[in-house]
């Protein structure tokens, strides 16, 4: 899926890596109304995976709670500058992105 | 190839291919967990039990947000051996927020922005080894953000 969904920083500072994402995404709860009144399906990201060089470092479950166009900060350690961390999301509908990033 | 082997073939393929990794996205999201509207419900699907406050979990959030919409949350957790950090807000629709479980050297540490309907405590539960502990602030909602 586009690239552009998903912006991406993986900073190493003293031996901690910080990674800081940003996802494009509605996050529509299912309790919202359009302006006919009607319900706006929900549509939400259900699952956000983090991996490090291919090993899986973050497992997230998310619910309708989670404001719109997600932003989550994560630190890893044992990271080191070149290594590649790897984010990939799924939602309620069956839709997917996957971005990844060197580590800087 | 006998035809009907065939047709086998083909159709184990389309399993493999679009059914398996529908039902396995299914079986990682803990639906009874994130759907019930009752906090102590949330809490039992995700079998937390017998959680003892710990000033260790430490949760920065704003006292006062304008707009429930955006709350940002960040949570820590000095809990030696923390596997997952669950975040709720008691007074939420549907008080589950996330489940982050942590591994291969990941610090037990987050930061997101939540939905808040209205002025609640964020419950933050952390499971290491076979206990749970817990830790909460409230904060003061002036705009419904669950909309």
């Amino acid at each position: 899926m586009a690239s552009d969904n998903m912006k991406m920083r993986a900073q190493l500072k003293g031996d901690v890596t910080e990674v800081k994402v940003l996802m494009s995404h509605p996050m529509e709860t299912g309790r919202k109304k359009d302006d006919f009144d009607r319900l706006i399906p929900a549509h939400f990201v259900q699952l956000v995976t983090a991996t490090l060089n291919g090993k899986t470092v973050l497992e997230a479950q998310w619910g309708t709670g989670i404001s719109k166009n997600p932003y989550l900060t994560f630190r890893l350690s044992g990271a080191k500058t070149g290594d590649t961390i790897e984010v990939t999301w799924h939602d309620n509908l069956g839709e997917t992105a996957t971005q990844n990033i060197t580590v800087t | 190839m006998q035809r009907r082997d065939f047709v086998k073939l083909v159709f184990g393929a389309f399993t493999l291919a679009f059914i398996l990794p529908k039902n396995a996205l299914a079986a990682i999201w803990n639906k009874a967990a994130f759907e019930t509207t009752q906090l102590n419900e949330a809490e039992k699907n995700l079998e937390v039990n017998g959680e003892k406050l710990s000033q260790d979990i430490l949760i920065t959030v704003p006292d006062k947000a304008e707009n429930g919409a955006i709350v940002q949350v960040e949570v820590k957790s000095n809990i030696l051996n923390t596997e997952t950090i669950s975040i709720f807000v008691e007074k939420n629709p549907t008080p589950l927020i996330a489940h982050f479980k942590f591994s291969n050297g990941a610090e037990p540490f987050v930061v997101t922005r939540i939905k808040m309907a209205e002025t609640s405590d964020v419950k933050v539960v952390v499971k290491a080894g076979n206990e749970y502990f817990m830790n909460a602030k409230n904060v003061v909602v002036l705009e419904n953000g669950c909309g």
